[in-house]
């Protein structure tokens, strides 16, 4: 915005695309919300539910990150600056989970109240 | 007002890619995000610290489903609905997801046209985007309306472990807001776009800056996030 006479040459670089692409990538998340929603129709249970709703989970984020927000094609220095933080998260999970136990343990240790 | 003179944002000779473009564009004395603007780098820096507010509700969500001695309410029988006699399970939640990709998928290519300087077809993309959000908010406010009626309070409900409620109301609440003031955002720069205020480059009401098609991709951005929000609470939510 400092710049605007070079600002739009600046840009272009990378944000040409056809339009085709966003309609291939809207339909691959329609299937992929479809397939997520089917998992709960049908009714899957256990380790099966969980790891097809987490793989398209991952699938869908990945599509809106990369295309829709045009992180494909953005410099090494913007996605490690944004994606790798978010990675962290997953040690506050950790963290979480072992407190979780703790907790869960606790109450029924001397609440007596079994799960 | 003049704008703000910035010293070498453009180097001569070709930037390396890869690992040591990454290392080279960190290590240069200036600024990092070379060919990105601080509107778009502040907006993704902004969508990252939002990114540990809605991590830190889900993981308050997951400690208290896995620390709770009550069982958790069914989500696929607690969202269902009666559609002719029958019980369709989370039909409504499927409906609201398909709602916000739609809306993402318009908003992606108002981008798309920005770039192009179309101005009409920009703001009439961004106008249904905001059409799509405002329909996934009515329908949002059809669920609370349906629940509370059911007697789910955040201290309580008749199925279960009561932290469903304060966490349900706490997660889809906060995503709403921001649905509603991405709204509110998408309104103002399709009236912006409409206007023709990128055409002539007129300067911004508060910032005196002039104005760029840059911005629908910033408003973009946004929105995209708020539809990358509901990927992770329709599968930690809805479906686990």
């Amino acid at each position: 915005m400092a710049h605007p006479a070079t600002q739009p040459a600046a840009h272009t670089e990378h944000q040409e695309h056809p339009i085709k692409l966003y309609l291939v990538v809207w339909g691959l998340l329609f299937v992929l919300s479809l397939f997520s929603y089917m998992v709960d129709y049908i009714g899957l249970h256990g380790y099966l539910r969980w790891s097809l709703i987490l793989l398209f989970m991952i699938l869908k984020a990945g599509l809106i990150v990369a295309i829709f927000m045009h992180m494909a094609w953005e410099r090494l220095a913007l996605i490690y600056a944004i994606l790798l933080p978010p990675v962290l998260v997953l040690v506050f999970v950790a963290l979480m989970v072992s407190e979780s136990h703790y907790v869960l343990l606790s109450r029924m240790t001397f609440f007596g109240t079994g799960p | 007002m003049t704008d703000v003179v910035e010293t070498e944002t453009r180097i001569s000779q070709p930037r390396p890619d890869g690992l040591r473009g990454f290392a080279s564009d960190w290590a240069s004395d200036q600024r990092t995000f070379k060919n990105v603007s601080w509107g778009k780098a502040m907006m993704w820096i902004f969508l990252l610290s939002d990114t540990f507010v809605f991590g830190c509700f889900l993981l308050a969500y997951m400690s208290a489903r896995m620390s709770t001695t009550v069982p958790w309410p069914n989500p696929s029988e607690v969202f269902a609905l009666n559609i002719g006699g029958t019980e369709v399970p989370l039909i409504l939640i499927a409906i609201m997801t398909f709602v916000l990709i739609s809306s993402s998928g318009t908003m992606a290519m108002a981008v798309n046209f920005g770039y192009r300087r179309d101005r009409r077809k920009t703001a009439l993309l961004m106008l249904l985007t905001a059409l799509f959000g405002a329909t996934f908010v009515g329908m949002q406010a059809f669920e609370w309306t349906k629940l509370i009626s059911e007697g789910v309070r955040p201290w309580g409900n008749p199925w279960g472990a009561p932290q469903f409620g304060s966490t349900f109301f706490m997660i889809t609440g906060f995503h709403g807001t921001h649905v509603t003031i991405g709204v509110i955002f998408l309104l103002i720069i399709a009236r912006k776009v409409w206007r023709g205020d990128f055409d002539t480059e007129k300067r911004g009401f508060f910032t005196s800056r002039k104005g760029h098609y840059e911005i629908v991709e910033i408003t973009g951005l946004y929105w995209h996030f708020v539809d990358l929000v509901w990927v992770f609470i329709f599968a930690f939510f809805y479906l686990w």
